[in-house]
């Protein structure tokens, strides 16, 4: 299946012994200039781009005073070094975080320190040359900014922080990287990172529409461009792509349609995921945002709810605001923006949904934390509601729920393997090694607790499973969305018990 | 990178989509079906037939939903699934066909 070994679930995680340079030869495809120039970097590597390149990192350290502190603080005590998924999954020492983050701070060192200055050899500071960027292009494209070993390290060292600088730095002299710059472009341009034009979008909600009719007998709407609607759901373009992201957003329908809301998906802003955040560039981020901002304002709605997608949630839940607020113009008694995650939430908690929980008696599930939503966001109103929330709305729609290993879960999730801007072709071997911790702790309750089913809330999760669960012994479609066991367990009140008419009601 | 159709030598990107789609003709599909050692039948060719046909009107391929629909509908309901889909194309409808159909390829979360 596939031409590199695939790593073995062991019964526990291993902390391996480190082999070098075993994934040295990863690296994914290079940004040609037409994805390159659209998002104002450079089409290829300037010529000038040592100088540049240091420019940049100085800019870089003055506008976050994070980056610096990050680069200055390290002790290397050694408590990250086991904790990335891409070091247990590949066993390349540079996989560890503290030396992920090292080769860039021994450049850093040696333009921006006394000691790198003047005894760069005493400080293990070295010049920016051509070598070190081909290191930085595979190294820093090895780290899905998960902030996992930041949960460790006794400074709060964020190495997802250190990699976005990577990536913007590289951008910026020329070297991209294609899969993430390809997809800004889309979205900046179509308005979803598909490239899903209107008329497609338009088509595909309309046969999502009968599908559910002819499913339920109930006619669940997924209005497009309605001006005047409540809600603005901003969702990853995966959701109207793939299975089973599609089978959440009939969920996400489903809840609205229960609820009488009324809701409308935006063309402009088909998209919540914002891959400005993976490649470390505010400019980017910022103009993904305000598509967001004029689709609200365009549409005239009073809230903005997202989807499930992890890094979305990130960038909607600690970003939005200052990317492209002030939200001053939407109803200030919701969140804004809110999760789909907290508006189910609270429909349960006021007994406004009812279940047939039986519907999922088919399936015992575990509910993947996805890194973004676990470490960078919360829900809800209190601490470690981006835990809870998620799976109480399992479990009101389910039976049969197990936790994988504690461990592994909330706060000390692992990455899917496909976070961060990785989910490419070009890095499947980086992808199915970095999935390893995480299909061992589902092998655990898999073999324990007879676990059938992984269900999770981030578009990047759901697709990565699909692809490398096979790989470890299970099928594609043990993934499933949240929101499509909502969609399975949901009674929806209108429904005939024997379907033959529809009144066509419509709750407003 | 390349491939040769029908005497002519048609460029591809890194990942073995042609760099221009205008150039597509049914040959391309055969040819890159052999690169990944697949002989096209006509169950394959009914899948690329639409993905073309829903290219040309809507500039995208269908999502995996609109694409069971339709093969369902022309192949019978037992086929009209992802299941029957990726038996068809391993490395996923989504890609894989839409390579061999000359279609631009998927990007995003999928």
């Amino acid at each position: 299946m596939a031409d590199f070994e695939v790593p073995e679930l062991k019964e526990y995680i291993e902390v391996p012994k480190y082999k070098d340079g075993t994934m040295a030869h990863s690296s994914p495809y290079i940004a040609k200039e037409k994805f390159q120039e659209p998002l104002g970097y450079p089409g290829e590597l300037i010529e000038n781009w040592e100088e540049k390149a240091i420019e940049k990192m100085g800019e870089l350290k003055g506008k976050y005073r994070s980056f610096q502190v990050f680069l200055d603080a390290c002790v290397k005590c050694g408590a990250c070094t086991d904790k990335c998924h891409y070091y247990l999954g590949t066993l390349d020492p540079k996989n560890m975080p503290v030396a992920r983050q090292d080769l860039l701070r021994k450049v850093y060192r040696r333009y921006f320190t006394f000691a790198g200055k003047w005894f760069p050899k005493l400080v293990g500071a070295v010049d920016l040359d051509k070598d070190v960027l081909d290191e930085w292009y595979s190294y820093f494209h090895q780290c899905s900014q998960c902030r996992r070993c930041s949960v460790y390290c006794p400074y709060g060292i964020d190495t997802a922080e250190i990699s976005m600088a990577a990536r913007e730095i590289m951008a910026s002299v020329g070297v991209g990287q294609k899969y993430c710059n390809e997809i800004i472009g889309k979205a900046n341009t179509i308005g979803n990172n598909l490239g899903l034009p209107e008329p497609a979008l338009a088509d595909t909600l309309e046969g999502l529409e009968e599908e559910v009719e002819e499913d339920t007998g109930v006619a669940v709407k997924f209005p497009l461009d309605q001006k005047g609607a409540d809600i603005l759901l901003v969702t990853p373009s995966a959701d109207f792509f793939a299975e089973p992201h599609v089978d959440g957003l009939i969920g996400y329908a489903k809840v609205f349609h229960e609820a009488g809301a009324s809701w409308t998906i935006s063309s402009y802003a088909s998209e919540a995921a914002n891959f400005g955040m993976f490649i470390g560039s505010y400019e980017n981020m910022r103009r993904l945002s305000l598509r967001v901002r004029k689709a609200a304002q365009d549409l005239g709605v009073k809230r903005i709810v997202f989807g499930e997608c992890g890094h979305a949630w990130r960038v909607a839940y600690s970003f939005l605001n200052t990317l492209a607020g002030p939200f001053d113009f939407l109803d200030p008694n919701y969140p804004v923006p809110q999760h789909i995650c907290e508006y189910t939430y609270d429909l349960i908690q006021k007994d406004k949904l009812k279940f047939n929980k039986t519907e999922n008696d088919h399936m015992t599930l575990t509910f993947h934390d996805s890194c973004n939503v676990a470490r960078a966001t919360r829900m809800g109103d209190k601490p470690g509601g981006q835990f809870d929330i998620p799976r109480a709305v399992i479990k009101a729609a389910c039976n049969n729920y197990v936790d994988m290993p504690a461990d592994t879960i909330g706060e000390a999730t692992f990455c899917c393997g496909g976070g961060g801007g990785l989910l490419t072709d070009d890095l499947m071997e980086l992808r199915v090694k970095g999935a390893m911790p995480r299909m061992q702790a589902l092998k655990t309750v898999t073999d324990d607790y007879g676990v059938t089913n992984i269900a999770a809330i981030c578009a990047i999760c759901k697709s990565q499973f699909t692809k490398v669960l096979p790989y470890y012994g299970f099928t594609m479609d043990q993934i499933v969305s949240v929101h499509q066991l909502v969609s399975d367990a949901i009674v929806l009140s209108d429904a005939t018990s024997d379907d033959a008419d529809d009144s066509g009601e419509e709750q407003e | 990178m390349s491939i040769e159709v029908n005497g002519k030598t048609l460029e591809t990107d890194e990942e073995g989509y042609l760099a221009d789609l205008n150039q597509w003709e049914p040959g391309c599909a055969d040819v890159m079906a052999a690169i990944d050692d697949t002989v096209l039948n006509e169950n394959h060719w009914e899948v690329i037939n639409f993905l073309r046909e829903y290219y040309e009107e809507y500039q995208i391929a269908p999502a995996v939903r609109v694409l069971t629909k339709a093969i369902g509908k022309k192949l019978g309901k037992d086929k009209g699934n992802s299941k029957y889909l990726y038996e068809l194309f391993p490395y996923g409808p989504g890609k894989q066909a839409c390579k061999y159909a000359g279609l631009p390829k998927p990007t995003g979360c999928v």
